[in-house]
């Protein structure tokens, strides 16, 4: 159905030519799903939005053959091509909010691409739009018509988009990571529905994910990406269960999923030996009946409701749950850059919640309890160095003198892997992974006995993220420190931690062991929480 | 080993090296660049340097257009066109630096603390920087002017109050925005108090943005006490100004003789025109993400 | 009321967030005014006054009370529509405000059609079009246009097409004295002369209409262009445009029905400020071509110390300002269905 031969794509930028994707070759066979998987960089979306020419004006499309169904792409003219987009190819993008325009009726954003391919008149335009979103089962289509995108959820957002996409009945619809920033179960909603509408249309997809267990689950075939090439082609078991490619092995192995250990994460080069990590009897942090409250539109909002839990010296617990229910509230009061509304914390004794988040800079406290932040280009000021972040807290918590400070940086800078040269560059010219590292070693540096970890791996690669998991289990071992670990991610949480809570609309729905959590849930939330997230098939032949 | 001396002069030389290397990319920004340069020479050195005393009249040789002997020309009092339009530069940038600084440090320090801590403070600072904004903003300068008096000092007050809200309304969004940064956070969790981490973290981040406010004021400034000076307020003859030139000048323009004021008023738009064009450099030399 | 009509709500907070403001310029007028060097009574009392009517002024005005009874007593003047008499004019200061007004009205609302028509499609062009001669052409005439000093565009103009090329009539106010001024109906001259079906002085009109318009465009037409741009540029690079362009509508849909419609909102916001800005070039145009505005007006008074005069001025033009801004936020508030769900 469509073929690409040696797709080159290159842009034209103020620092020169840059080459995207180079040599790209694929088949797409009709009813078919095909997955292109790869990390941020690798070139999957500029090679579909160059098979639907949407580049950017500065992109230049260079291919021995782009074929669609007999029709050549390559070549055709942009009348052809708006006639083909939405008619005959459809893609939907990522984040499905911004992709729909904030001003105009869903109805009526339906109702336009029904309009441009003469799908519908004037007379029956409505009716067909109506008609659209009930295919992609959104509840009470003739009221939601006239809704606007800022009413409804994400979700929803992303059934109008899947509407919009097939109201034309195309024969093939491209998704580029329509899952991301969507919650678990919402994800899986979504993908389930996109995979019913493509199985009973007998349409062919391509999917393009960086989540391969997601591709695992939903893709009969994959392609692996990276750095504009192609790596590796197969079945989709093929790929998971014995990958070719070393490339492909990495990102397999570095994928979580039930069965695995954090050190298997790593690719083989790496491989590190197994540390421990000891619990104490004691407890360093409790929480006793805490809310928070925040002022709303309509009333206050009860963000936390009366949530208690303890965490032992030297444990890791997990936090977990899906957006909205509360558990960046509850790590922010932990962390006291919030103050509850109710409720108690006891750090080592000590009653904590009564001293203000205003006055806690300045007490010794404050230097115990540290924060790893979820995206690390925004948790850096743009205009310190890598040095001058790290020694940040130092300056303001201790007395040392700069030689000191200098020592300490260093030593934090090779605890977390920080290669010294890169000390003085600016954020904006480190990696992904390099400003993790900064933000770890921040974090670390005063030595805390309580490290709140607020979904730090959620914005990295997926090997980064296997890197980053490893050193945290390094460092845990090394420095005795507490964790808590938030996140949505069952599969992380279950690697890192010993115990888990798991959170719903401000209230904890189940919390203890994490193996017993995992294996052995009690509660309908959180089977459907781990029901929820993607299985991938484990890896069978030794590497 | 790296010692951290050694770091921060690094880091003022990689300012100085990015600072070239934008001035090399942009030549416009070079150009407004060495506009600027000359404007400074000519407000510094200008009555040394030029050819005529600026306030000495000569009824034979009034109104002669432009010739070798006076570039520019002579006015209906015989003074030469040229030295005057020279020397008037220092006035009208010092009329608008010290307008712009004013207005800059006061609206910046009012616009972070009314974005920062919000609140009762910044509703009631925003219902008095309405009430300011209300007065169109020339309208509101011959105000005060007339009401204070038509000096030099009151045109400076002036042009200073009706700027403060740009810069409070400017700095007080860009506080806004990143008041809820992940690196405000982090710097709290760094035991940073808050006016640390007002001054010392969000503000210098607010300065790319400022910039190109600032050189954009500092162009209006000019035309601001160059239109005050052209209806009458502020500068009084025979004090040599752009504003007021152009004003005399007008009167002969109808009767042909374009040089009086023409020069001035070309004058008046180079000058602007340089911290239009300053702008956008600006905002790329204090932009840190800009650096390669 | 917040939960079942919204945008009414919305409304109302708006309208209430004037009263302060309007309160505010009040105190500010009062303040200006008593910053007044001399006796404001002679002032207020007009030219024609002796010894007792300025003392039976100064009593009515209440500057023998103390200043927040004086504050009192302005404010009740204020709301008798007294904002005293002119020294030049004899006649009471609202009176001439209110003869002048519909000249700078006309002059200002025709600048700033014709601005809007050359600057909006000229800052979509540009932004539809990046980096070609017509984004850079869009951007010399944004910095050259916010450089102009307005009283040497408006002289300019008047040597090259009066002077030089006698095209334009001579710049001496809204008419030229063959013809005879039509029958006050709005004030503006070109809709009073259409309605009496005097079409030659209807011209008249226009050819004086013309110089000093176009040197108020220029003006107002850079913040206008650079707005519209930028505005576009970023809407173009939006989530939503590319969906739309991938769904296959044609670039006339997405361009008008998507892009246009979201760029105008803050186009629409500018436009008060650009007033704003238009209100105070209004003066020296005025000046320049013997406009009988208020704006020369005010001029005229400044020259002679007329304070009641220049004060009125002040207090009217802050008071018509406050008016219309309100009016703009409301407009918007119209047309931006987000407006009142508190999302951004």
């Amino acid at each position: 159905m469509l073929s690409v031969q040696n797709l080159n794509v290159t842009f034209n930028t103020r620092k020169g030519v840059v080459n995207a994707v180079e040599g790209i070759s694929f088949n797409l066979k009709k009813g078919e799903i095909l997955g292109i998987v790869g990390e941020s960089g690798s070139g999957k979306s500029v090679t579909c939005f160059a098979l639907m020419k949407i580049l950017d004006q500065t992109g230049v499309i260079k291919a021995n053959e782009i074929v669609y169904s007999g029709m050549d792409l390559q070549n055709a003219s942009e009348k052809e091509m708006i006639d083909i987009r939405g008619r005959e190819i459809s893609m939907i993008f990522q984040n499905p909010r911004t992709s729909l325009n904030p001003i105009r009726k869903i109805g009526k954003q339906i109702e336009d691409v029904l309009k441009q391919h003469s799908q519908a008149n004037r007379y029956n335009a409505k009716q067909k739009a109506i008609e659209a979103l009930k295919a992609v089962k959104i509840k009470n289509p003739e009221n939601r018509y006239y809704s606007y995108p800022f009413e409804l959820s994400g979700g929803m957002c992303q059934r109008v988009v899947c509407a919009i996409a097939l109201a034309c009945d195309p024969r093939l619809l491209i998704a580029d990571e329509p899952t991301t920033g969507l919650d678990i179960t919402t994800q899986k909603a979504v993908m389930d529905l996109i995979k019913d509408l493509i199985i009973s249309r007998n349409m062919s997809s391509i999917f393009i994910t960086h989540d391969l267990g997601l591709a695992s689950e939903y893709c009969d075939r994959i392609i692996v990406m990276k750095d504009g090439h192609i790596v590796e082609k197969g079945l989709t078991h093929d790929i998971f269960t014995s990958p070719k490619h070393p490339y492909t092995h990495k990102l397999v192995n570095a994928t979580p999923r039930p069965g695995k250990s954090i050190r298997s994460l790593l690719p083989s080069e790496i491989k590190k030996q197994e540390v421990q990590h000891t619990i104490q009897k004691e407890t360093i942090i409790e929480v006793r009946n805490l809310s928070k409250f925040f002022p709303g539109q309509f009333g206050p909002i009860h963000a936390v409701k009366n949530i208690s839990f303890k965490i032992k010296k030297g444990e890791s617990v997990g936090l977990v749950g899906e957006s909205g229910c509360g558990k960046s509230t509850t790590s922010g009061i932990l962390s006291r850059l919030i103050d509850a509304s109710e409720g108690e914390i006891i750090f080592d004794k000590q009653n904590i919640s009564s001293l203000t988040s205003k006055n806690f800079s300045k007490n010794p406290i404050r230097s115990d309890i540290q924060m790893v932040f979820q995206d690390a280009t925004e948790s850096l000021n743009p205009r310190y160095t890598a040095r001058q972040s790290i020694s940040d807290p130092l300056k303001n918590l201790t007395n040392m003198n700069n030689e000191k400070i200098n020592t300490k940086v260093i030593e934090a800078s090779n605890l977390v892997g920080l290669p010294l040269n890169l000390l003085d560059r600016l954020p904006h010219q480190l990696s992904g992974g390099q400003k993790a590292r900064v933000g770890i070693a921040r974090a670390i540096i005063l030595s805390p006995k309580l490290l709140i970890l607020d979904e730090p791996t959620a914005s990295l690669d997926v090997s980064i993220q296997a890197i980053i998991l490893n050193l945290l289990v390094d460092l845990r071992a090394k420095l005795g420190m507490s964790y808590l670990f938030v996140s949505h991610d069952l599969h992380v949480v279950q690697l890192l931690c010993d115990y888990i809570i798991v959170m719903k609309d401000g209230v904890i729905i189940e919390q203890g062991n994490s193996h017993q959590i995992i294996s052995n849930p009690k509660e309908n939330y959180t089977k459907s929480l781990l029901e929820a997230s993607p299985k991938p098939p484990k890896i069978t032949k030794a590497s | 080993m790296i010692i951290s001396n050694s770091s921060y002069n690094l880091k003022n030389s990689k300012f100085l090296n990015h600072f070239i290397i934008i001035l090399k990319e942009n030549p416009i920004t070079f150009f407004a660049f060495l506009m600027l340069f000359f404007f400074l020479i000519c407000a510094i050195f200008g009555p040394y340097i030029v050819p005529y005393d600026p306030l000495e009249t000569n009824a034979k040789i009034a109104l002669q257009p432009p010739s070798i002997n006076h570039l520019f020309g002579t006015d209906n009092l015989g003074r030469d066109v040229f030295s005057r339009v020279i020397v008037a530069t220092r006035l009208d940038l010092t009329i608008s630096v010290l307008a712009v600084l004013m207005s800059f440090i006061i609206g910046s320090v009012l616009g972070a603390i009314a974005g920062y801590w919000g609140g009762w403070l910044d509703v009631f600072l925003s219902r008095i920087l309405d009430t300011i904004m209300a007065f169109p903003l020339f309208v509101l300068a011959m105000g005060i002017v007339a009401a204070l008096g038509n000096t030099i000092e009151n045109i400076i007050y002036a042009t200073a109050i009706i700027n403060i809200p740009f810069y409070a309304r400017l700095v007080r969004a860009e506080v806004n925005i990143r008041r809820e940064a992940s690196f405000v956070h982090a710097a709290k969790m760094a035991g940073n108090s808050e006016i640390k981490i007002l001054a010392i973290h969000i503000f210098p981040n607010t300065l790319p943005p400022m910039m190109v406010q600032v050189s954009l004021n500092l162009g209006w400034a000019i035309l601001n006490a160059a239109g005050l000076s052209f209806i009458g307020l502020g500068v009084r003859p025979p004090t040599p100004e752009w504003g007021i030139m152009v004003a005399e000048g007008a009167n002969f323009i109808i009767s042909g003789e374009w040089w009086l004021a023409l020069f001035p008023g070309l004058w008046l738009m180079i000058a602007v025109l340089t911290f239009n064009l300053l702008g956008d450099g600006l905002r790329d030399i204090f932009d840190p993400r800009k650096r390669l | 009321m917040k939960k079942k009509f919204p945008k009414l709500h919305a409304a109302l907070l708006r309208s209430a967030q004037s009263v302060p403001v309007l309160i505010g310029v009040v105190v500010i007028s009062f303040v200006l005014t008593r910053a007044l060097p001399g006796d404001p009574a002679v002032y207020f009392a007009g030219a024609a006054a002796d010894e007792q009517s300025i003392n039976e002024i100064r009593i009515a005005m209440g500057l023998d009370k103390t200043l927040y009874e004086q504050f009192f007593v302005y404010v009740n003047n204020l709301l008798d529509g007294n904002l005293g008499t002119s020294l030049s004019t004899g006649q009471p200061v609202l009176s001439d405000l209110i003869k002048r007004l519909p000249a700078s009205l006309e002059l200002t609302i025709l600048s700033l059609v014709l601005s809007c028509f050359v600057s909006i499609p000229l800052g979509i062009l540009a932004a539809t079009r990046p980096d070609t001669w017509v984004d850079h052409l869009c951007r010399f005439f944004v910095t050259a246009g916010v450089s102009l000093p307005t009283f040497f565009t408006g002289i300019l103009l008047i040597y090259i097409f009066y002077y030089i090329l006698g095209i334009s009539p001579s710049p001496i106010g809204r008419l030229d004295f063959i013809y005879l001024e039509p029958d006050i109906v709005t004030g503006f001259y070109l809709i009073d002369t259409a309605i009496s079906n005097d079409w030659d002085t209807w011209f008249g009109a226009a050819k004086q209409l013309i110089l000093p318009s176009i040197t108020l465009a220029l003006f107002t037409l850079a913040p206008i262009a650079r707005m519209t741009r930028a505005s576009m540029l970023t809407i173009l690079s939006s989530e939503f445009i590319r969906t739309a362009k991938a769904a296959g509508l044609s670039n006339g849909k997405v361009l008008f029905s998507y892009a246009l419609r979201n760029a105008f909102l803050p186009v629409i916001t500018t436009l008060g400020m650009v007033f704003s800005f238009a209100l105070g070039a209004n003066v020296l145009v005025e000046k320049v071509f013997a406009w009988p505005g208020i704006g020369s007006y005010a001029v005229e008074a400044l020259i002679v110390s007329d304070y009641a005069a220049v004060q009125g001025f002040v207090l009217s033009m802050a008071i018509m300002f406050v008016i219309l801004n309100l009016l703009i936020d409301l407009i918007y508030m119209v047309i931006d269905p987000r407006i009142g769900f508190g999302s951004k």
